[in-house]
């Protein structure tokens, strides 16, 4: 019987890592989950056979209402609100790693101490325990964030020696519990230690930057599930840990990257606070608004449109009618292209997700890489919900926070039209320069009622 | 099950495990990013195994209770990271693929 729970478990392992590869390209992604899923089935299947287990009543109840809660939340959740869902799940994953160690710690301190507990099996379950409770305290906090339950970044004197402290009392207790010993008292102590830590470390990291937290958070838990697998003796568990674990440093990275963010000034430093004087600047030129109709006309009558959306977008929940509207455009003969900054939306890839929702096939979807290239040739840029990552500052600007940031040059394009709410500055609070160009409209009104009269207008034609 | 996976055999499965999971993400397009993020959320779901094997194992009250939430959250990362992943995945079509629908 052991063998044959080897067996499931390595092939559900090979479903995990084929899956995954099947989920990096567009053309198979679906069949990539549900690859990992029916592996994730047979896995779990398969450890009720494990011998010399208890509690099957516990056990089965646990599973029914965890799959119930997040089935029903799963399936409910709006596409805008993806972000945040994930965060919530990799927190319980996280959670579900360390509340695995407290368990194996308390039984090392109970009266009937497990002397099978070689030393370095010890240091593991406390590892683990570390990294997969700050990720469940950090995940919920960045959930709770991007939720809009906490709004502000919040910060206090000395916010970074006092969560030093904090981390060096995780530690300390850890190492304690490692080679010391490991009382119920101390055992309670380095798991509220440790909570404590991951709310510290991520309240004060802004909304924007929450994307690479929440990544971040992701790689600490499949390393936290790996550790937890070398305790349990469990090679599916190592090896699913741990490939989710050197994938999402990788994903971490590529974000990071991506928003020309170190991730050392993620988690250290922090955005906007460091004084606007130098940031400082005059912008030459004016505002110069245009009406729908007029809008309308001149996208109808261009050879190339593209339309760069932001996250602005999304709340308006514009993108169908934008989709919309790019279709009668395609039908007028109009070649109409999205283009995606890669931090549009709330994390990378996020706005295609929302563009996927609403129809948008992803063969007119093109990346910064892709279509920068091409905005020299285009007639009318459509900048809708769109701010700091179209701003020409961050390519001629030094002193500007957002400085080398990778922008789209809808700047190049012949007209540049942005829908905009109102006439304030981006999530930055950074002036755009784009606004001011001789070749820029603005077109005042929430994104859904302007994209509305964009279609009427070009009915009417 | 403890004997089955020890010392330096522990290091290479590990070695190699990162060494796959590098080399997956690597080619990886920026469209796929979210997804991706969720499709790797889903699979340390695996969390669920260990959960019930500590829950398993369990025999005082605290460590019934403390395994009972191991398996409740751990089951919640698996089929809430499926469901979000599956639903997001539903949504890539081409052009072509549209045109048949």
């Amino acid at each position: 019987m052991t063998n044959l729970i080897e067996v499931v478990y390595f092939v559900a392992v090979a479903l995990f890592i084929l899956g995954l590869k099947r989920m990096s390209s567009p053309r198979h992604a679906r069949q990539g989950i549900v690859w990992a899923g029916a592996g994730m089935v047979a896995a779990t299947i398969a450890t009720f056979f494990v011998s010399g287990l208890e509690n099957f009543g516990l056990m089965i109840a646990a599973i029914l209402i965890g799959s119930g809660i997040a089935f029903v939340s799963g399936k409910r959740v709006a596409m805008t609100d993806m972000p945040q869902m994930i965060a919530l799940y990799n927190g319980m994953g996280g959670g579900a790693a360390a509340a695995i160690a407290a368990v194996e710690l308390f039984k090392m301190s109970g009266n009937h101490a497990d002397m099978s507990h070689s030393m370095i099996i010890v240091q593991l379950t406390v590892l683990g325990a570390v990294i997969g409770t700050i990720s469940f305290s950090g995940s919920l906090i960045a959930f709770a964030k991007l939720q809009g339950w906490l709004r502000k970044a919040i910060r206090f004197p000395y916010q970074q020696a006092f969560n030093m402290a904090v981390f060096a009392g995780t530690i300390g207790a850890g190492v304690y519990l490692a080679f010391a010993g490991s009382e119920v008292s101390m055992i309670i102590l380095f798991f509220v230690l440790a909570l404590a830590f991951g709310v510290m470390v991520t309240i004060p990291i802004g909304g924007a930057d929450m994307p690479v937290v929440i990544s971040l958070f992701n790689a600490l838990t499949g390393l936290a599930v790996a550790f937890e697998g070398f305790v349990l003796g469990n090679a599916a568990m190592i090896i699913a840990g741990t490939v989710v674990g050197a994938a999402g440093t990788l994903l971490t990275q590529l974000m990071a990257k991506a928003m020309n963010r170190p991730i050392s000034n993620v988690l250290f430093g922090s955005f906007g606070s460091t004084g606007g004087g130098s940031a400082e600047e005059e912008v030459d030129g004016s505002l110069k608004p245009i009406e729908a109709s007029d809008a309308a006309v001149m996208m109808a009558f261009a050879e190339k449109v593209i339309i760069i959306p932001g996250y602005g977008m999304a709340v308006a929940q514009a993108q169908h009618k934008i989709w919309e509207m790019s279709k009668q455009l395609i039908e007028n003969g109009v070649d109409v292209k999205f283009a995606i900054h890669p931090v549009a939306g709330r994390m990378p890839g996020h706005m295609n997700v929302l563009l996927a929702e609403a129809g948008v096939p992803y063969d007119r979807i093109m990346d910064l890489d892709e279509i920068n290239e091409d905005f020299n040739t285009t007639d009318v840029a459509l900048v809708i919900g769109a701010n700091d990552v179209v701003n020409p500052v961050a390519r001629s600007n030094p002193d500007s926070p957002i400085y080398g940031m990778p922008i789209l040059n809808a700047d190049y394009a012949k007209n540049v039209i942005v829908i905009k709410r109102g006439k304030g500055a981006g999530f930055s609070g950074i002036e755009n320069a784009l606004f001011y160009g001789d070749n820029t409209r603005m077109l005042y009104g929430d994104g859904q009622e302007m994209a509305s009269q964009l279609i009427q207008g070009i009915k009417e034609l | 099950m403890i004997e089955t996976i020890s010392g330096i055999s522990a290091v290479y499965i590990f070695l190699l495990a990162a060494f796959a999971g590098y080399e997956v993400i690597a080619k990886v397009p920026v469209i796929l990013h979210t997804p991706l993020m969720s499709g790797s959320n889903f699979i340390h779901g695996i969390v669920l195994v260990g959960a019930m094997i500590a829950l398993g194992r369990a025999t005082s009250n605290t460590e019934q209770v403390i395994g009972f939430f191991a398996v409740l959250l751990a089951a919640m990362n698996a089929v809430g990271g499926y469901v979000v992943t599956e639903r997001m995945l539903e949504m890539f079509k081409s052009s072509r693929e549209k045109k048949n629908d």
